[in-house]
């Protein structure tokens, strides 16, 4: 017996899932530069959630057209997959086709596999040309442009790739072939291959077919495709509350306390153990919290939030969707630093905000929560754009001029206009 | 206005030794805002109908902090906060409701944490129990057929889930309620949120609030329903700008309180 396949499937089985992993554990450590989040609500509605949002596909549906194509891509990518099971058993023991043994079951399954194959193709096919040919303006925006274009396709020429090699493999397997059960597609495209060496067309098929899948779980880490794992971890700490409810900053709370306290002595020395006060907001992704970073990795860049978005709509700068593009490019870019130099931050005199994100952005936000609502994941780019607006008013005084007026008018007599407060119930008499 | 309403303050309850039956807040915009101060008196003369007893801050209530807090001030609004709770506290208030969803979202949600923990409701919410309880009747009265469109305020909308409770009022009107491309879930911000009601746009192609004028008077309303005095506000200006004259914007409570001829 010639075990020289089975050694070489091995070895690139081990090298392809062993990157992954590496490039995972990369992954999970960027994340980890972000401070600890508040994971409230009881774990329960977590996991409810992600069952609903991510498994479910629920949100997705909200825009039909895309919703239902992409469950069919979805669906059939999970699916399918099972086939992966066999594929890995048959190369490292060299078998052919192991399940086969399980009976008509098995050409039941094939079958499956092979009509959503052709479903995926199609839906593949169709986005392609949304993303390419139909101008839908979400896909036009000038975020998209260069890499994220041409990583959507890149994605999309992949999956077209797969499905193909997979009905070829089926379709040139003379064995399956003959028991004619299952090859529910593949039937068609067989007698195209006669005269052919088709056991060799097959057994070529077969490895493309697996080391294009090995390929693109490597693509994932370096893709806004890795949505397809992480909108499950997403959806799972995705926020509980009330979507009106932006969180307290405590580093604040303890600050307001200690000015309320009457019996604070003023002129104390401060303690020994007395920590620097955190930083009030963000000016980079180190400021962020893990879930913020975990929600920039999971963005696919499919654009609802900013088509929703009414500043976005009516032409500002503001694209909640670039808010989450910026900040993972800017992570990554950390991320690489750190490995650059052996484990540390080197600061390289760059920043996420004016870098990346301009106070423009910022400032057009009217924090409807409508990219919150829109988002097919649960992801919140309203909570990054506020945590930087803190950063600009508390850190660096840089709010715009009338909102300083508005504030000081709030400081010095409870409203945001210049009215006294004593006044405040002369209504009543008008 | 010629008569004086009668508007309690939580100070003259406490000093004859009683409780009032709910808080108004009246907030900011309802207590200094021109058009805002007519959805004020319209729910203040609700609540008198409706026998509630009732009582207000007066010069104790100061701005919650909302539009600090949204523009990035987290001291500012904390310092609002911790002193609104101390007075709320002190008069040892249990259950509020305003005519601002700004001051309902920050109170209901954002005081909590910070010692300050009420049973707050939006005042469409509260005419709405008034109603089920049998203790406020709604006449569609010159209401009765007309188009009305109901614009959702974000932080009463997607912020905390209120959809309906507008729409239940409304439909008491015996109106005709007609909704927008974009309503409930979706509905689109006026363009005031996150303290954008005290500056100027950011430079683009268009004004929210026109665009938001616009999808409304694609439901060719006679009435522009709002629940928020800054979505008023905003409604108006776009109402001012495209269809002066043809389009009326109410509040929910002055539709209410004028069909009963209040």
């Amino acid at each position: 017996m010639n075990f020289l396949p089975n050694v070489i499937f091995a070895i690139i089985l081990f090298i392809g899932i062993g990157f992954f992993v590496k490039n995972i554990r990369k992954l999970k450590r960027n994340i980890y530069l972000g401070k600890d989040a508040n994971i409230s609500g009881d774990s329960k509605t977590r996991w409810k959630n992600m069952a609903r949002i991510a498994l479910g596909q629920s949100k997705m549906v909200s825009r039909p057209i895309s919703g239902i194509l992409h469950i069919i891509v979805y669906i059939g990518f999970v699916i399918i997959n099972i086939e992966v099971l066999e594929i890995i058993i048959d190369g490292l023991f060299g078998t052919h086709r192991i399940f086969s043994g399980i009976g008509s079951l098995y050409g039941v399954l094939i079958g499956t596999f092979e009509i959503l194959a052709a479903l995926v193709f199609i839906a593949v096919v169709i986005f392609w040309f949304r993303r390419n040919v139909v101008k839908i303006k979400r896909f036009l925006s000038s975020e998209m442009k260069g890499w994220p274009k041409l990583d959507g396709n890149l994605i999309l020429y992949f999956e077209i790739v797969l499905m193909g090699l997979f009905i070829l493999m089926n379709a040139t397997d003379a064995e399956f072939q003959s028991m004619n059960s299952g090859n529910v597609i593949s039937q068609f495209f067989a007698p195209m291959f006669e005269g052919y060496n088709i056991h060799l067309i097959e057994r070529v098929a077969w490895w493309m077919h697996i080391i294009g899948i090995l390929i693109f779980l490597n693509y994932l880490y370096y893709s806004k495709h890795l949505h397809i794992l992480l909108a499950f971890p997403n959806t799972y700490f995705g926020n509980l509350n009330p979507k009106g409810q932006f969180n307290n900053l405590e580093a604040v709370t303890n600050e307001v306390k200690l000015m309320m306290d009457p019996n604070v002595d003023p002129f104390a020395a401060t303690a020994d153990d007395a920590s620097v006060p955190d930083k009030f907001g963000a000016s980079d992704v180190q400021d962020l919290n893990k879930i913020q970073l975990l929600n920039a990795y999971s963005c696919t860049e499919c654009g609802r939030c900013t088509s929703e978005c009414p500043a976005n709509q009516t032409g500002k700068k503001l694209s909640p969707r670039k808010i989450m593009m910026d900040t993972r490019d800017r992570l990554v870019e950390v991320g690489r630093n750190i490995d650059a130099n052996k484990g540390t931050f080197v600061d390289d005199g760059k920043q996420l905000l004016g870098d990346y994100i301009t106070n423009e952005e910022l400032w057009a936000c009217t924090s409807c929560n409508a990219c919150v609502e829109a988002c097919p994941i649960s992801i919140d780019p309203l909570s990054i754009i506020l945590e930087m607006r803190r950063y600009l008013v508390m850190e660096q005084s840089a709010a715009p001029m009338e909102l300083n007026t508005m504030m000081s008018n709030i400081e010095n007599n409870g409203a945001p206009w210049p009215y006294n407060q004593m006044d405040r119930l002369n209504w009543k008499n008008e | 206005m010629s008569d004086v309403l009668k508007v309690p303050t939580m100070a003259e309850f406490m000093a004859q030794g009683k409780q009032p039956e709910v808080l108004f807040w009246v907030g900011c915009a309802g207590s200094f805002d021109d058009r805002a101060k007519k959805i004020t008196k319209a729910f203040v003369k609700l609540l008198h109908k409706a026998e509630v007893d009732f009582a207000v801050l007066g010069a104790e209530e100061s701005c919650t902090g909302d539009p600090a807090k949204r523009a990035g001030n987290e001291f500012l609004f904390q310092m609002q906060a911790v002193t609104n709770i101390e007075v709320l506290n002190a008069y040892e208030v249990k259950k509020i409701v305003t005519a601002c969803p700004h001051c309902f979202n920050t109170l209901k949600n954002e005081y909590p944490s910070l010692g300050g923990d009420y049973q707050v409701m939006h005042h469409t919410q509260f005419l709405k129990s008034l109603l089920d309880e049998g203790r406020l009747t709604i006449e569609g009265g010159k209401f009765t057929g007309k188009r009305i469109t109901f614009h959702d305020p974000c932080y009463l909308g997607r912020a905390n889930d209120v959809y309906e409770a507008p729409r239940d009022l409304i439909k008491k009107l015996d109106a005709e309620l007609v909704e927008m491309k974009n309503c409930r879930k979706k509905g689109l911000c006026c363009g005031a949120g996150g303290a954008q009601m005290f500056k100027d746009a950011e430079p683009g192609n268009k004004e929210v609030n026109i665009e938001r004028t616009e999808q409304a008077m694609e439901t060719k309303p006679q009435i522009i329903a709002a629940g928020c005095p800054f979505c008023n506000t905003m409604m108006t200006d776009g109402v001012k700008n495209k269809a002066e004259g043809q389009i009326e914007v109410m509040d929910v409570a002055e539709l209410i309180a004028n069909a009963n001829d209040l």
